[in-house]
């Protein structure tokens, strides 16, 4: 389900720069000094105006335009050596004091449970700073009616081609969040996000076959639309794949045509392959078994009634020895990233984002962590990865972008595959599932197919494979240079009672993983 | 003020309607009060209190409809939002799906609202929690959950004279008892209108048997397997099914429920091409959505207004009916067959329902088991394929080996691939159905259930 808060507003709004840093520096400083004269040790406010656009078009006609506003204060202290938090969408001096002091009471109230006292790692205040987002075309900025006029024709191109249905979306985002702490920090972002996913549908004589799109969900403005054919990937006899801009009336053009092809496909023979994974189909691999099993609070139990635990234990990661895949394997965990889905110059706890290694040279080397999380794994610095949906939920640890370092060498796609004698190249993200402490999974795709001699021979169907998450990374065998790195991403990622969403990339190159176990996944049921 | 009455409810919405110069105007006023407590390690993490109110007005020009919403409800806030709507409504495209307002309609009366829930203090949520650590901790076993309890009301009216008012309260308990070492894993959850009827305490117990119960589990090949899959365990797939049954998606070839292979295009658009009326299942299977039910009761209306009475969509093993909208239903000349509003958000809710079972308890089916698999509960399921309704998924939190009548010893959980199509047709008992998510589901037992791998995940 979408997750839409807040109130519908005109686009003119949408536009409506809201308060100034001063008011908000002023209101800020309230919640603040409210907090400490209540008892608080630490305090830290957030004041939030999350802007959301939603169009959705179904084949020739709109479904539905959205604009929503959601705004408010949410304060978080720390009490009795306990965190406490309240939120208000009443920002008058007086509401934001009341908030204030009722996060301390629920900090007071709640220390009663509290086994040991919360330790932040220090960070020092940095004063006042603004940030944005670095685009080029404010999507909130372009009218609707180009937005539908673009919606419309990316439905055409799909259903002239080959698509019986296709329902289209545009996603954006706009968060303008001010940070206030008695660290002494007054932070104003503006940050903005776009997703602009299909999903099509073509009817044959027996069943129906789908495809969704290849595009990616972006940290970038409305330029990321404009299709620039330079950022485009083309591997020889499959797909387009797309770096930083998206050409999505073609991708809706080939998705009709592959469609087709899908409708009169081969059904895979089950079996072990070299699979060859697009980076659009590898960064929800990545995201399942390595951004969410190195999330410290899973791994200490935080997390265990509702997303799990991890394989990826303390004592792991302390031997130093913990092969999580081959040599060649490095990925890491940044907020730095530009165009990515979680680039701010600042996390929602006022630390200053970062890069850091999750897995060097295949060993398991950190975690991601939060100032009241790092002394856990005996460090003194935030990784800087703490985030909140909305004013109104308390921020906590979420995943920051979680990636794969390309080779250093600059081989292709097409480098890649060549280098293959049986095999299977997987694009696209499908069906995903992982076990709850993240060992067993299974992943389909979007388009599949065969490898024979290096070379792609056709499109294959009813493909999906299971591994488990470490034997996977050490069947790594290769993978592509920074010319083919793309960043994908997950716009909603769900973590949290209750739940709350975050958007985060992945990046990766193409990369080869040797003999995994493929299944068939047709049946024949009725 | 997050949840009104009905009479305030009633008169607020009229003075929006005598506000409204459009052709048509309707107007939906939610709001509710939320609760939680979370914890985990035995020991609180958070808790909090969430109130809301929110009235969402539409307005329509012919085919042209515009929506807008606000959350303060003086006059002038009222007349702005009304305004609005009309403003977005005329700079609209025409909705050539668009369905005129329904006139006024007659509900039943549903138990969806208790006092209890509605008066739920953090003092009682803390006393909730307590009673789930502290018999953890006793046994030396970590305990992690939530409770979350809501009061919500809903009001629709529109220019054609329809009112609908319902008032409703719910609960959700969830609790998963791990021991220190990671060895073993249990899991319970209950869910209730009323909170009088939980009891944490007592429901915990069944966590920790099931996490003490699954220490030391052995590794069983991947296969075949007859098994008895909890109400937990089978509740999510026959969901997804249900909520795959749409009529629109079935006549228009892409749905498990279309009709294929008879011409080598897609059916016309006017023509319904459905599998209703056919025995899909084993003739043991009935499932029908009831918003009087006592034991999940739900508004008896849908999001538009219309009223809901109890549907049966599978009898004996037949696909009775399809649920569809409004326009779909008119275009194709079938009854409209809505679903009760219970809450949803931007692409609605599912299909509540239930599902007919037998007299028996879990219990007496295991001791009727000869060699078999009891799965506690199932965990990210995803649609593999849509055409088959295939999923795949995981067993977690108490997977155990049935021999001769008894639990003989815990199993390491499995990856399965299995589509409820087949699991509906492979029945060997239903037990006595209880509610889970707020529907009521009977423990199964099922033959030939597809494991495809082991999992180390505990």
């Amino acid at each position: 389900m979408l997750p839409i808060t807040g109130r519908m507003v005109s686009a003119e709004d949408l536009l409506d720069p809201g308060m100034d840093f001063a008011t908000k520096k002023r209101l800020g400083s309230i919640a603040l000094e409210a907090a400490t004269d209540a008892g608080a040790s630490y305090a830290d406010a957030r004041i939030g105006r999350y802007l959301n656009q939603f169009i959705t078009a179904q084949e020739t006609r709109i479904d539905n335009i959205v604009n929503t506003e959601s705004a408010g204060i949410g304060v978080r202290v720390i009490a009795d050596g306990t965190w406490g938090f309240a939120a208000t969408s009443d920002v008058t001096p007086d509401g934001i004091a009341a908030t204030a002091r009722k996060a301390v009471a629920v900090a007071k109230a709640n220390a009663k449970f509290q086994t040991s006292p919360v330790r932040l790692a220090p960070v020092k205040g940095v004063g006042d700073v603004q940030w944005r987002t670095p685009i080029k075309k404010n999507s909130f900025e372009v009218p609707i009616v180009d937005k539908v006029d673009l919606l419309m024709e990316v439905n055409n191109a799909a259903m002239e081609n080959g698509a019986s249905f296709i329902n289209s979306v545009l996603f954006q985002v706009n968060e303008k969040k001010f940070f206030a702490s008695t660290d002494g920090s007054f932070i104003d972002q503006d940050v903005h996000r776009l997703w602009a996913p299909f999903f099509a549908t073509a009817v044959g004589k027996d069943g129906f076959k789908t495809r969704t799109s290849l595009g990616n969900p972006v940290g970038m403005g409305y330029e990321y639309l404009d299709g620039d054919a330079a950022e485009q990937i083309r591997v020889a006899g499959a797909n387009t794949g797309y770096r930083y801009s998206y050409d999505m009336v073609g991708d809706a053009r080939d998705a009709g045509r592959q469609l087709q092809a899908k409708l009169e496909a081969r059904s895979v023979e089950p079996g072990k392959y070299d699979l060859v994974l697009d980076p659009h189909h590898l960064m929800l691999t990545i995201h399942e078994s390595v951004g969410h099993p190195l999330e410290l609070d899973r791994v200490l139990g935080y997390e265990a009634n509702y997303a799990g635990t991890s394989f990826a234990t303390l004592d792991k990661w302390r031997s130093g020895k913990f092969q999580y895949g081959a040599d060649i394997v490095n990925l890491f965990a940044d907020k730095t990233q530009k165009h990515s889905l979680g680039y701010v110059e600042y996390d929602d706890e006022g630390v200053k984002t970062r890069e850091w290694d999750l897995v060097k040279d295949g060993i398991l080397v950190n975690y991601q962590a939060i100032r009241d999380q790092v002394h856990m794994i005996d460090q003194d610095e935030s990784h800087g990865c703490c985030y909140s949906q909305s004013w109104a939920d308390v921020q906590f640890q979420r995943m920051p972008n979680v990636s794969l370092r390309p080779s250093k060498e600059d081989l292709s796609a097409d480098d890649i595959i060549a280098d293959v004698e049986n095999g299977i190249y997987i694009v696209g993200r499908g069906s995903f599932s992982i076990d709850q402490q993240r060992y067993n999974f299974q992943f389909g795709g979007q388009l599949f197919y065969e490898i024979k001699d290096g070379k792609i021979t056709e499109q294959i169907e009813d493909v999906a494979y299971q591994s488990n998450t470490q034997e996977f990374w050490n069947s790594c065998v290769a993978m592509a240079g920074p010319s083919d790195y793309r960043l994908g991403g997950s716009f909603f990622d769900g973590k949290g009672q209750p739940a709350q969403v975050s958007a985060v990339s992945h990046g990766c190159p193409t990369t080869r993983f040797n003999q995994v176990n493929v299944i068939n996944t047709a049946r024949k049921v009725g | 003020m997050a949840i009104m009455t009905e009479k305030q409810a009633r008169e607020l919405l009229a003075r929006v309607l005598e506000l409204s110069e459009a052709d048509e105007c309707e107007c939906n006023l939610a709001g509710s009060n939320e609760g939680n407590i979370r914890y985990a390690l035995n020991t609180v993490t958070t808790s909090g209190e969430v109130s809301d109110v929110t009235l969402a007005v539409q307005s329509s020009y012919g085919k042209r409809t515009g929506a807008a919403t606000i959350n303060e409800f003086d006059d002038d806030s009222l007349e702005r939002v009304v305004r609005r709507s009309e403003e977005l409504a005329r700079l609209a495209p025409e909705n050539p799906e668009w369905m005129p307002p329904l006139g006024p309609q007659e509900y039943k009366a549903t138990p969806t609202w208790s006092e209890a829930t509605a008066n739920v203090t953090p003092e009682q949520r803390a006393r909730v929690a307590e009673a789930s650590i502290s018999p953890s901790k006793k046994e030396d076993l970590v305990a992690a959950g939530f409770l979350d309890d809501t009061e919500a009301f809903i009001a629709i009216m529109n220019s054609k004279d329809l009112f609908a008012y319902n008032l409703r309260t719910e609960c959700n308990f969830v609790a998963t008892i791990r021991t220190a070492d990671g060895t073993g894993s249990g899991w319970v959850s209950r869910d209730y209108n009323n909170i009088a009827k939980l009891d944490s305490g007592a429901a915990t117990q069944v966590a920790i048997r099931k996490s003490l119960g699954s220490r030391d589990a052995k590794a069983m090949e991947p296969g075949r397997y007859t098994v008895i899959l909890e109400p937990a365990a089978s509740g999510t797939l026959l969901g997804n099914m249900l909520n795959s049954m749409d009529q629109r998606t079935a006549d228009e070839g892409r749905s498990f429920l279309s009709r294929k292979g008879q011409d080598d295009k897609p059916p016309p658009e006017d023509a319904p091409h459905n599998r209703a009326g056919e025995k899909l299942f084993d003739e043991r299977v009935t499932i029908y959505s009831d918003p009087t039910h006592p034991d999940v009761p739900t508004p008896a209306f849908a999001a538009d207004g219309h009223a809901v009475d109890r549907t049966v969509w599978i009898e004996n093993g037949v696909v009775k009916v399809l649920p569809n909208t409004r326009y779909w239903a008119d275009k194709t000349g079938v009854p409209y067959r809505p679903i009760a509003f219970t809450g949803g958000g931007f692409f609605g809710g599912g299909v509540p329902f239930i599902m007919e079972g037998g007299k028996r308890s879990l219990e007496e089916m295991i001791a009727d088991t000869r060699r078999g698999v009891l799965v506690t509960r199932t965990w990210y399921i995803r649609p593999v394929d849509p055409q088959t309704q295939l999923y795949t998924g995981l067993t977690r939190d108490g997977t155990f080996y049935i021999e001769d009548g008894e639990i003989k010893y815990p199993i390491k959980n499995f990856r399965f691939n299995e589509s409820p199509i087949v699991m509906l047709n492979n029945i060997e008992e239903l037990g006595k159905p209880v509610r889970i998510d707020g529907n009521m589901v009977p423990p199964m037992k099922i033959r030939d259930f597809t494991f495809s791998s082991l999992s180390d995940a505990v």
